[in-house]
């Protein structure tokens, strides 16, 4: 199974190729991509040079333009596809239609991806991909289950590629407009979730309340550590129940179902947080490269000692598990 | 433009599922319904047995009737339906996941919300395709919209005006969750919640809706005063969600409306009150965050 690690600038990058990535996934510095955050991701220059230095050192770049691009600026997108094409990119990660037909009508040799912000969750909507547009691989939706994956993985359509660590959404991706709801910039038109610019901070008596938009997403006590406000993690009120009614504050660990993910037929791991900074990168890359290097030697999988980097020190296996549902 | 009965959302009990489809035939100035179950496949046998009967009764008023798709399609069994769905349907179906869509190609379909439409590629490849109506994601601008109307034609598009929004889709089924049960051993808990179970942030401010699997807003979305920008736009329909409430004077409004026998401010104070539950938004339409409203009458520069 090939270990698929995200960057979100070049020092990052390279600490992801030096820690043992087979692949490296990245993005332009524009709303081409879909973690298109202030001071993150690769200029056309710094995207040269990150592909240079990869190759030199037998890893791959998967260039993310995921986001859906915008009616009538459709130019934006397409000048970001012959550019990763041009610079010799190893995959592209697409997830719009009409950006899939352009790149395969003119560049028949490029291999796609299918992003997770597809959606593509069953074996019909993979055959769709693969029929129409002969790409090579798909990010399966965090919706599946292991069985699920494997019997998407048995159908043998494409390789699959599944999320094994890192931050979780509770709703499928490329279909969530809750931020857009509350900030007009979403993750399908703008590679925004939630936005910090959108996001305030306000002391309420004994407490600090965080806000998205004109929403108050959480409060929390003077003693308690105040999480980021993304709207799907936040506490609300329904009925008699008060809390995180989504989801509680954890992240996606699925370290200990290496084993049955590679039984399944998983081609590819995808480690989630091209916004995260270098320290956090070498450590969860070096952690998964030492779990997949023990798998491969029949051993057990080494505690990652992960906690410390994950959201609230809390860890789920999130819909791969059946019972998450 | 004509008006369309989207597929209902939520979980109604049987007989008053039946009862709103006889009354939509009889009373209604709807062209097109959309009917079948799309957020929960354990829902789907509920509805099985008298769908036959509402479809013959809302074909024989005259309605174009269509069958709308799961919204997300895993289980084998979820699998089965969408097929069985696509090769069987006796109408025009409305696919909401590419799942479907992948055994309607090449044939007459309707691309419903759900399917992923920002731009006119995408618009085009699916008319080329087969598409012949196209619902356009409620959460996109103005500006979306016309353009991609203005570049395709050969095909109807449409626009969420009226309900509350469905803006997310989940594995994890919410409701269940809020009662202490897992999705499998839901006890269909979301039956008790017609227009599904208000979210309140903790200032106890209502702020989204939940409905099983799908998170909704709790505002309405409400197009009434931005029918003329539609109709120049060239959209062919707009589409009405189904609440619990009047939906025949609601359509009735909307027609009215549509055909200018009321104005916009007369037409809304009369929705106020047909559907009191829920304040209205507009801001997707006007490029702003969903939630926010722009009363008719009040025209930015």
């Amino acid at each position: 199974m090939e270990l698929i690690c995200p960057a979100g600038t070049p020092a990052a990058f390279r600490t992801a190729v030096d820690a043992g990535a087979d692949a490296v996934y990245c993005g332009f510095n524009d709303e081409t991509n879909a973690r298109n955050f202030p001071g993150l991701n690769f200029s056309r220059e710094e995207m040269r040079q990150a592909l240079a230095y990869a190759h030199a050192r037998g890893a791959r770049v998967l260039v993310a333009i995921n986001t859906f691009p915008r009616a009538s600026a459709e130019a934006a997108w397409r000048r970001a596809i012959d550019d990763a094409v041009g610079y010799g990119a190893d995959a592209l990660i697409l997830a719009d239609i009409g950006l899939m037909a352009y790149t395969a009508q003119k560049y028949p040799e490029q291999r796609l991806h299918v992003s997770v912000q597809a959606a593509a969750a069953s074996p019909a909507a993979i055959r769709f991909y693969v029929d129409a547009f002969a790409v090579r691989r798909v990010v399966l939706p965090r919706v599946l289950s292991v069985p699920e994956v494997a019997a998407i993985a048995r159908a043998g359509l494409c390789e699959t590629e599944v999320f094994i660590f890192g931050g979780l959404c509770v709703m499928e991706e490329g279909r969530c407009s809750l931020s857009s709801y509350c900030t007009g910039q979403s993750p399908n038109m703008n590679g925004v979730c939630s936005p910090a610019s959108h996001v305030t901070y306000q002391e309420q008596d004994e407490f600090l309340v965080s806000r998205l938009g004109d929403f108050t997403i959480n409060r929390f006590a003077k003693a308690e550590p105040a999480a980021y406000p993304t709207l799907c993690k936040g506490r609300f009120r329904a009925g008699t129940n008060t809390g995180y009614l989504f989801e509680d504050p954890v992240s996606l660990d699925a370290a200990a179902l290496l084993p049955a993910l590679r039984e399944a037929g998983v081609s590819a791991l995808k480690i989630e947080g091209r916004q995260r900074g270098r320290a956090y990168i070498d450590r969860v890359v070096r952690a998964f490269r030492r779990a997949l290097t023990a798998l491969d030697s029949g051993q057990a999988i080494p505690p990652g000692g992960l906690k410390a980097l994950t959201e609230g020190q809390a860890t789920t296996e999130g819909a791969y598990q059946k019972r998450w549902r | 433009m004509n008006l369309t009965l989207g597929p209902l959302l939520f979980n109604w009990e049987a007989a008053a599922w039946r009862d709103f489809y006889f009354r939509i035939a009889d009373e209604a100035p709807i062209d097109t319904v959309v009917l079948g179950e799309i957020v929960c496949s354990k829902r789907l046998p509920f509805f099985a047995e008298h769908l036959p009967v509402v479809l013959q009764r809302l074909a024989a008023a005259g309605k174009e009737v269509l069958l709308g798709s799961l919204v997300l399609v895993t289980l084998e069994r979820e699998q089965r339906h969408i097929a069985e769905l696509a090769a069987t349907s006796p109408v025009m179906v409305e696919a909401n996941d590419v799942s479907c869509l992948a055994h309607l190609i090449g044939r007459p379909h309707a691309i419903g919300p759900f399917i992923n439409v920002y731009n006119e590629s995408t618009a085009r490849f699916l008319a080329a395709r087969g598409a012949r109506r196209i619902c356009l994601p409620p959460e996109l601008p103005s500006a979306s919209i016309s353009a991609i109307a203005a570049a395709v034609d050969d095909v109807a598009f449409e626009v969420f005006a009226f309900g509350r929004i469905p803006l997310a889709i989940s594995a994890r089924c919410t409701h269940a969750r809020l009662h202490g049960l897992s999705k499998d051993n839901c006890r269909f808990v979301c039956e008790h919640d017609a227009d599904g179970l208000v979210l309140e942030t903790l200032d106890a401010e209502p702020f989204l809706a939940i409905n099983g699997v799908q998170t909704l807003s709790h505002r309405c979305a409400n197009l009434i005063d931005e029918l003329d920008d539609l109709d120049t736009m060239g959209i062919a329909a707009c589409r009405l969600s189904p609440q619990r409430c009047d939906m025949v004077a609601v359509s009735k409004i909307f027609r009215d409306a549509m055909d200018h026998r009321i104005d916009p401010i007369e037409a809304n104070a009369t929705l106020t009150q047909v559907f009191p539950i829920a304040p209205f938004s507009n801001g997707f339409f006007h490029g702003q965050p969903g939630a926010a409203y722009r009363e008719p009458g009040i025209r930015s520069g």
